[in-house]
């Protein structure tokens, strides 16, 4: 019955009739075997309350010149492309085995009778071409919906750029995400969203950065230390994270614009886990200044330093209310093992959300309604403890479990558009990171070096 | 004439029975009060063990003594009638005991010879040694899951090691706090901290200088063993620690 429940708060994602066709399954199911029914205890999340997924056709991008570069330009985009519209978690994207012959490159290609009958049975369609002339790269995108022939024109944007592979993928991108905000229920696309997150590769722990999609993964910090749990600021503009330096555990705040390490108070003791307010003008964090590890909050300057908690036991890794900034969730060893509570961001009113098991790693969702977090329902010595992602909705405190598939699955953290969910996972026997859907569909591994941990997803 | 030989047997028979009765049983003199005995002289003895010493080592001194009301040791002052005592004597000294009682006075001396040490040793040997016994004798503390109070089976541990580093007030150290692989990144660091901090909490409630200290938490990012096994696990879950040169 918290399957029921969940399901009808948690379905802004998917379509109505696949929704209570499962819900009505598991529902009997629970009732007849009167055991939680695990094969079924999966959400289902979705935009677009009643609104079928968009089934949408993009054929491959056609070359607009002669140029040779464009053959390896062209596959980078189209791939690109192609992901980005297919990890939306909205289209329902027609198989490229049922498209129309012939290449489309520009309007006048388009039949739109061919598209929107079986076997295609499109609604929409994104095409376009893209070519290289000396060193610029010039793509025209169009989105059209055929089964309007008289006004059929949804999008029509030109990119240029440099005819490069990485603007090729940039180009991509942008285009992917204007198509997702008008199609998604206005919804900005994430396809220029980028992962910070540790890497063990070059011998140290650093921190990293990558597209959203795992591509470009490039080094940002070089401290030869230990150096965790990155948080990229709102704007973009600050990365505050926590190292081991010469005077133990201190935030360090690094600036994307100036590519260097910017001054930020020291507090004494062992300073962990930053985190942004949404409003970008406060930074909540960890520190042991007091002698026990309590949760306080700074201007983002580091000025101001207010402490919220004072109970004796860990408190660690707080995450704001992305929605409102009024509250704060973490993480309190104050009753033994971790438990995940929320308070005002003044600190009172503390709720206790999790009562069993070691639970860590809170995220706050975007719309302001769910966490994620990380849980071992099943703790001790001895016991088959499976360290899996799960989502609870924070009014109701119901959950459901996200990951299944073994393996240590910690640190989620939220897409921009609240419909994905990246972590970390050692399932692979490394620890890398994936991505899935946020009802737990389509998980897929993005880093394949090992060594790749605590993932944190950019604000936009 | 037979009354000559009766007079005769009777004074015979008389006699007789005067030495017969006077031999059956002793004649007991009179009681008397027996005189007022001497008092005894106290009795004293001293011994030191060993009574050969290298400067700044101890020996432990031991007396017995009896019938003495008023005991005293050179340099100990008064002391009870029967003890020991460690001293660390910096040059050799002769000791002695002086037991006064009622009976007089009784002495006891022993002499400790101290010998001098050698030239000073040069710096980085006496360092060596020092970091050498810093290893052999602090042991690291060991922590229950999830837990950063020390448990009685610690005690014993935590006492020896407050014992050393009473002993050794120069010596500066670091408490490093270890989880095992379990958990959380962030938790984990947080709760090493912890750790850190009770062994720290727990040496200077017991007199070792809180200035010697530093802390630091290593969550379970630098562990001692890589086995996914709980003897691992208890392995890495630890107060250790790390002398300061």
């Amino acid at each position: 019955m918290g399957l029921f429940r969940i399901s009808s708060i948690l379905n802004w994602m998917l379509p109505k009739p696949r929704l209570s066709c499962r819900l009505a399954v598991a529902f009997s199911c629970a009732i007849l075997l009167g055991l939680p029914c695990t094969a079924q205890d999966w959400i289902k999340t979705g935009t677009g309350l009643g609104v079928d997924k968009v089934r949408l056709a993009a054929p491959d991008f056609k070359a607009s010149t002669q140029d040779p570069k464009n053959a390896d330009l062209l596959k980078t985009f189209n791939d690109t492309l192609w992901n980005d519209l297919d990890n939306a978690g909205i289209f329902d994207m027609v198989s490229k085995s049922f498209y129309p012959l012939g290449d489309i490159g520009t309007p006048a290609d388009v039949r739109f009778e061919a598209w929107s009958s079986p076997p295609p049975n499109a609604a929409m369609l994104a095409f376009g071409n893209l070519g290289v002339t000396g060193n610029a790269m010039t793509a025209q995108g169009w989105l059209y919906d055929v089964k309007n022939v008289t006004s059929p024109q949804v999008l029509g944007k030109q990119y240029q750029d440099a005819a490069t592979s990485d603007a090729a993928r940039l180009t991509a991108h942008k285009f992917a995400d204007e198509i997702i905000f008008r199609l998604g229920g206005g919804i900005p696309g994430i396809a220029e969203s980028r992962i910070f997150f540790v890497s063990i590769r070059g011998g140290h722990k650093e921190i990293w950065a990558m597209d959203y999609d795992g591509a470009n993964q490039h080094q940002i910090t070089h401290l030869g230390s230990i150096s965790l749990s990155p948080r990229i600021s709102p704007d973009g503009s600050r990365l505050a994270f926590s190292s081991l330096t010469k005077n133990g555990w201190e935030i360090l705040m690094y600036s994307m614009d100036l590519n260097r390490l910017v001054s930020f108070p020291r507090f004494g003791g062992t300073n962990l886990s930053p985190a942004w307010s949404p409003d970008g003008t406060k930074l909540a964090f960890s520190s042991s200044r007091s002698g026990d590890p309590e949760i306080y909050v700074a201007d983002q300057t580091g000025a101001n330093l207010k402490r919220l908690t004072s109970y004796k036991g860990p408190d660690v890794s707080p995450v704001w209310n992305r929605k409102t900034g009024s509250q704060i969730a973490w993480v309190s060893g104050r009753t033994g093992l971790p438990q995940i509570y929320t308070m005002e961001s003044d600190g009172a009113n503390v709720q206790k959300l999790t009562d069993e098991g070691y639970a860590v790693s809170p995220a706050w969702s975007p719309n302001g309604q769910f966490l994620v977090f990380s849980w071992i329902r099943h703790y001790g010595p001895g016991a088959p403890g499976g360290d899996d992602i799960y989502i609870m909705d924070i009014t109701s405190k119901q959950w459901v479990q996200l990951t299944h598939d073994g393996g240590r699955n910690d640190f989620p953290t939220w897409s921009p558009d609240g419909r994905h969910v990246v972590f970390q996972s050692s399932r692979s026997g490394k620890e890398e990171i994936w991505t899935m859907l946020a009802d737990g569909t389509n998980q897929k591994q993005l880093t394949f070096s090992g060594g790749n941990t605590q993932p944190n997803w950019s604000w936009k | 004439m037979k009354v000559q030989r009766l007079k005769w047997f009777s004074l015979i028979f008389a006699l007789g029975a005067i030495m017969l009765l006077s031999a059956c049983h002793k004649k007991t003199p009179p009681p008397q009060p027996p005189p007022p005995a001497p008092p005894a002289a106290p009795t004293a003895s001293l011994t030191a063990d060993p009574n050969t010493i290298d400067q700044g080592q101890s020996t432990t001194l031991t007396w017995q003594t009896t019938d003495a009301t008023d005991v005293s040791i050179s340099f100990l002052g008064a002391v009870q009638a029967s003890g020991s005592q460690q001293v660390t004597p910096a040059s050799s000294t002769t000791y002695t005991l002086t037991a006064k009682g009622a009976g007089g006075t009784q002495q006891a001396t022993t002499r400790v010879t101290v010998n001098a040490l050698q030239a000073p040793p040069p710096p980085p040997q006496v360092n060596a040694t020092e970091e050498e016994l810093f290893s052999q004798n602090v042991r690291d503390i060991y922590f229950d899951y999830d837990k950063a109070d020390i448990r009685s089976s610690e005690q014993a541990a935590l006492q020896g090691d407050i014992g050393f580093l009473r002993q050794h007030p120069n010596i500066q150290f670091t408490i490093e706090g270890h989880c095992d692989e379990r958990g959380s990144t962030e938790y984990n660091l947080a709760l090493g901290d912890s750790r850190a901090t009770a062994v720290k909490n727990a040496l200077v409630q017991s007199g070792v200088n809180a200035q010697s200290i530093r802390t630091i938490s290593y969550g379970k990012e630098k562990p001692f063993c890589a086995e996914h096994t709980e003897a691992c696990w208890q392995e890495n879950r630890r107060g250790h620690f790390v002398y300061q040169k």
